[in-house]
């Protein structure tokens, strides 16, 4: 079993690596994430990638987290797989335990194709399951089944993947407490070492956005959503798990995703690619949403960015609560001015908050209402 | 020698005042047309938005008759709410007539009454003159018949005409001259000139507007006014045209301004006489009232950053505004802020909204409030308007409260309604007359306080518009007065805090908690809101929490926007209160303020 270095404070943690696969084969209903579905792209889009590590490889160059995302990212075959990875491993020095995730919808996954990602040096699997029900997978217009995605796992299992995620959603209409528990208990079947549990979400332009706002399909309403959360909550950590983030559980310490946690902890990292984010401690900037500008880009010898922002004392402070009162762990203890010890003594007094050891945690009700904690937090 | 008439408009609101002053100073060939501006007089938005004239303007027409004299014509323009009547008073004793202004379709109204007893207390020659004779809807009969009927004039004197198209613009101005008498008075007698307006030029300083009885004034005059007997030089005298314009001296008979280093115009009071240092007068004009302000409300910047800015504008607004007072104040709840007097509680929400329009402020203020007097154990009498300085309890023998005796008039099918609103707000020794038939004059006597919140607009409705109203200061009188709180989980919000009548305060604690459940945003808590009294809860409203708002996702793609949402709220935070660990939005202390009990 492999081991994950422990979490470290941010000031000592390396950056991690992000690289974004832009491709598809269909789009699912709630995905707002950028991707194209027309072929022969890929090895444009690997050249330009090329293109951009030279610009950047000198200033990320010790990394100890690698996250490939999409899109989907088991689109790519075999050999531009491989050919992404030496081109990776050729420009930036991955540090000796270094985590590197690859995100995969359970109907690439078979027996060879583990095997394959194992090889490249893979070691953890991120499972894009959503749901073990045919009609909910229908409707998500997810391409597997839920023999499908059991199939997958115990290939994965089989190839020797000791780090497995299981991506899960809930919140779907039709859904009930009990149909989704069922879903909890047949993914804890295969002793996930990392469940990642989302509320369905109409967001942006996607079509589920759309038959929410025509009122086609009919989500959760707020008190339904939190009894959902709660319960999820609840019933995986009475299996052991820690509910380490508002959507991410680990079956030990060890198993927390070390590339997501920087994001929550204000490490850098760099990402690669289309639509892909970056940090660098002071700014972020982030890429085109489009591979063809991307491309064009990187062809004229240009950063392929679209914005870019230095952010002020004031805007990191902000961020700092907004993360971390996402995490367990918390954040340490905003100035407590005058207008905010009312404040913090009401969020405690409802079961909201806890100080733990200089920190502020949110309890499980307060991640329900995280969002809201950095402005009520924040000095005036 | 030119010949003089001194004379005003009067009407009920849009009957066509502004636009037939409008008319008169084109007529008078003082802007050619091309010029021809709408509402010239009135040049304010409030105003115009309100239907009512707040200054007056007084402009100087030049008009020569077909027999080929010159005349002066000085038209003084009055505001027309209740608590003005005060200047409109003294706009109209410095006339000599009035045009009363019918609308021909709507005939005679509420305002048109009021005005015209206004003018007939001053002995004014009235002209009646029907106005928007071109609309469709026009009865001019009926408005002649009103004419007598309801006012007792000789309907055969109305002038017809449409200031709109300009129709019948000359007979006006033939009647204004014909029958409007020239003003008396005696250049050889000592001065003596009625303040009845004056405004502060941020070039000159105060510009003072007088009618001039007797005597004259010019240049190098020392004047002295007579209610304060401070003394200034005279810089400058002259009359209004759209400008001003500068006169050798002002003569016994016309209306002018005076320009004499007076800093500011509080320094100068409505109504007052001005008389020369050299050769005084002996007696001042009659009619002179200090005013006073008679309802108090604090106000404060919604963000505590901005005291400094508010100060300087009340300080620029006080240039222009006599009658306003203040003085700084504090709050628990709400900051630094200004205790301030008003004249009743239009000039309150004038002042409010011209701060917050055109000085740009963003202001709470807290409940209006009269002026109390309690008497201690202790022998002491202490005068109190503002509910924070409500003694305390145990110490408290006897508190009394300022009582008006108030006269409307309404059509008599009102009077059912308006008796029982009258009552409903503890007023008493009613008495009824008939002054014409089919209208009835009613007066009490109320506490002041029933009648400084919502009562004028409360009798507009109940009497379709029909309903004027106006009242006069009495007495004191005995009254059973707390203090009732507001709290908002457990924390006092001293702002909302008023003292009222023992009988009144349940509904209007009920009234308060349940806006400020309606106005104050759900928070990660529970919020409990309660009306009390001392320690006595008398009514409660819950809000619930809400449970969820977290978005599932947050990786690196989701972190800017949602850091640019946060940002926004952080800003929308500012315009809040915050009162323990609830945030109030100045939109609820606006609501809980406007609490009528009625609703």
């Amino acid at each position: 079993m492999r081991s994950s270095a422990p979490i470290s404070t941010p000031a000592a943690a390396l950056p991690g690596l992000y690289v974004h696969v832009p491709f598809c084969r269909t789009k699912c209903i709630y995905c707002d994430f950028y991707s194209v579905t027309r072929p022969g792209e890929e090895d444009a889009w690997l050249t330009s990638l090329g293109q951009e590590i030279a610009l950047y490889k000198d200033r990320f160059s010790r990394i100890d987290s690698l996250y490939i995302g999409g899109g989907t990212p088991t689109c790519l075959d075999e050999r531009r797989m491989a050919a992404l990875f030496q081109r990776l491993h050729e420009h930036f020095r991955f540090s000796a335990n270094a985590e590197i995730t690859i995100e995969a919808n359970p109907d690439d996954i078979n027996g060879q194709t583990a095997a394959a990602l194992k090889s490249l040096g893979i070691n953890r699997l991120s499972l894009g399951i959503q749901s073990f029900d045919d009609g909910e997978l229908a409707f998500l217009r997810r391409r597997h089944t839920a023999a499908g995605a059991e199939n997958a796992l115990a290939a994965a299992i089989g190839a020797g993947f000791s780090n497995i995620g299981i991506d899960l959603m809930y919140g779907l209409p039709g859904q009930t407490q009990d149909t989704w528990l069922a879903t909890l208990e047949r993914a804890l079947s295969f002793n996930p070492a990392h469940l990642s549990c989302y509320q369905l979400t109409p967001e942006g332009e996607t079509p589920l956005n759309r038959m929410v706002r025509t009122g086609r399909i009919l989500l959760p309403d707020e008190e339904e959503a939190a009894d959902l959360f709660l319960l999820t909550s609840r019933f995986l950590e009475a299996h052991g798990f820690t509910h380490y983030e508002v959507s991410n559980f680990a079956a030990s310490r060890r198993l927390f995703c070390r590339h997501n946690l920087k994001y929550w902890n204000h490490v850098d990292y760099l990402g690669l690619g289309p639509a892909a984010h970056s940090f660098d401690g002071t700014g972020r900037w982030w890429n085109y949403r489009s591979l063809e500008r991307y491309c064009k880009a990187l062809k004229r010898g240009m950063r392929p960015v679209e914005g870019e922002e230095v952010l002020s004392p004031e805007q990191r402070e902000l961020e700092r609560l907004y993360l971390g009162l996402r995490t367990r762990r918390g954040v340490r203890l905003p100035d407590l001015r005058e207008g905010l010890q009312p404040v913090v003594r009401e969020l405690k007094r409802a079961g909201l908050v806890t100080i733990r050891a200089g920190r502020l945690c949110p309890s499980r009700r307060g991640y329900l209402v995280a969002d809201s904690l950095p402005v009520l937090l924040s000095p005036y | 020698m030119k010949q003089i008439r001194n004379f005003s408009i009067i009407a009920h609101i849009d009957h066509g005042k502004s636009t037939l002053a409008d008319r008169l100073i084109q007529y008078a060939h003082l802007v050619d047309d091309r010029q021809f501006r709408d509402q010239i007089l009135d040049n304010m938005d409030i105003e115009r938005e309100r239907g009512i004239t707040i200054k007056s303007q007084t402009i100087c027409l030049p008009y020569t008759s077909s027999e080929g004299v010159d005349f002066d014509l000085n038209l003084i323009d009055t505001p027309g709410h209740v608590d003005f009547s005060y200047e409109v008073s003294r706009a109209l004793a410095s006339c000599e007539g009035v045009l009363l202004l019918i609308d021909a379709s709507q005939g005679v109204e509420a305002q048109t009454l009021a005005n015209l007893y206004a003018a007939m207390e001053h002995n004014l020659v009235i002209i009646p003159v029907i106005n928007k004779i071109d609309l469709l809807s026009a009865d001019i009969e009926k408005v002649k018949h009103e004419i007598d009927h309801d006012l007792g004039l000789d309907p055969d004197e109305a002038v017809l005409c449409s200031a709109k198209e300009g129709i019948g613009i000359q007979d006006i101005l033939k009647a204004v001259v014909t029958r409007i008498p020239p003003p008396s008075g005696s250049i050889e007698k000592p001065l003596s000139a009625l303040i009845f307006d004056a405004r502060y030029d941020s070039f000159r300083g105060t510009i003072v507007t007088c009618r001039i009885f007797d005597g004259a004034v010019a240049p190098g005059d020392t004047i002295r006014l007579m209610s304060t007997g401070s003394m200034y030089k005279v810089e400058e005298v002259g009359i209004y045209h759209l400008t001003r314009e500068p006169q050798k001296e002002l003569t016994a008979g016309m209306v002018g301004y005076l320009i004499s280093g007076i800093k500011t115009v509080s320094d100068t009071r409505i109504g007052d006489t001005i008389t020369l240092d050299t050769n005084p007068v002996d007696k001042p004009l009659a009619g002179f009232k200090e005013v006073k302000p008679v309802v108090f409300s604090s106000i404060y910047p919604v963000a505590s950053d901005d005291y400094q800015s508010l100060l300087e504008a009340l300080e620029k607004y006080k240039l222009n505004d006599a009658s306003l007072t203040y003085q700084k104040d504090s709050s628990a709840a709400l900051g630094q802020g200004f205790r301030c007097g008003f004249l009743g509680l239009l000039h309150l929400e004038i002042v409010q909204e011209r701060l917050e329009r055109e000085f740009d402020q963003s202001i709470v203020m807290t409940m209006p409030s009269v002026q109390y007097r309690f008497y201690l154990t202790d022998g002491t009498t202490l005068t109190v308007d503002n509910p924070q300085y409500y003694p305390d309890p145990a110490t408290l023998q006897k508190g009394e409260e300022p009582f008006i005796r108030a006269s409307i008039l309404i059509p008599e099918r009102y009077v059912g309604g308006v008796m029982k609103l009258c009552l409903e707000r503890r007023g008493v020794n009613s008495h009824l007359s008939y002054p014409t038939p089919g209208r009835v004059e009613i007066t009490f006597d109320m506490p002041l306080a029933e009648v400084v919140f919502d009562f004028y607009d409360r009798l507009k409705s109940i009497s379709q518009g029909y309903g004027s109203f106006d009242y006069e200061i009495t007495d004191y009188r005995e009254s059973d007065l707390i203090k009732l709180d507001i709290l908002v989980n457990g924390e006092k919000v001293d702002a909302l805090s008023v003292i009222i009548h023992k009988d009144r305060a349940r509904e209007r604690a009920v009234k308060i908690c349940d806006r400020l459940e309606e106005e104050i945003p759900r928070h990660q808590f529970k919020i409990a809101i309660q009306g009390a009294i001392g320690g006595k809860i008398i009514a409660r409203s819950t809000i619930s929490a809400f449970r969820k708002d977290v978005t599932a996702k947050c990786y690196g793609g989701d972190i800017t926007r949602k850091r640019k949402l946060l940002e926004k709220q952080k800003k929308g935070k500012k315009r809040m209160k915050q009162v323990g660990a609830v945030m109030i939005p100045q939109s609820a202390f606006m609501a809980a303020l406007r609490t009528t009990d009625e609703e």
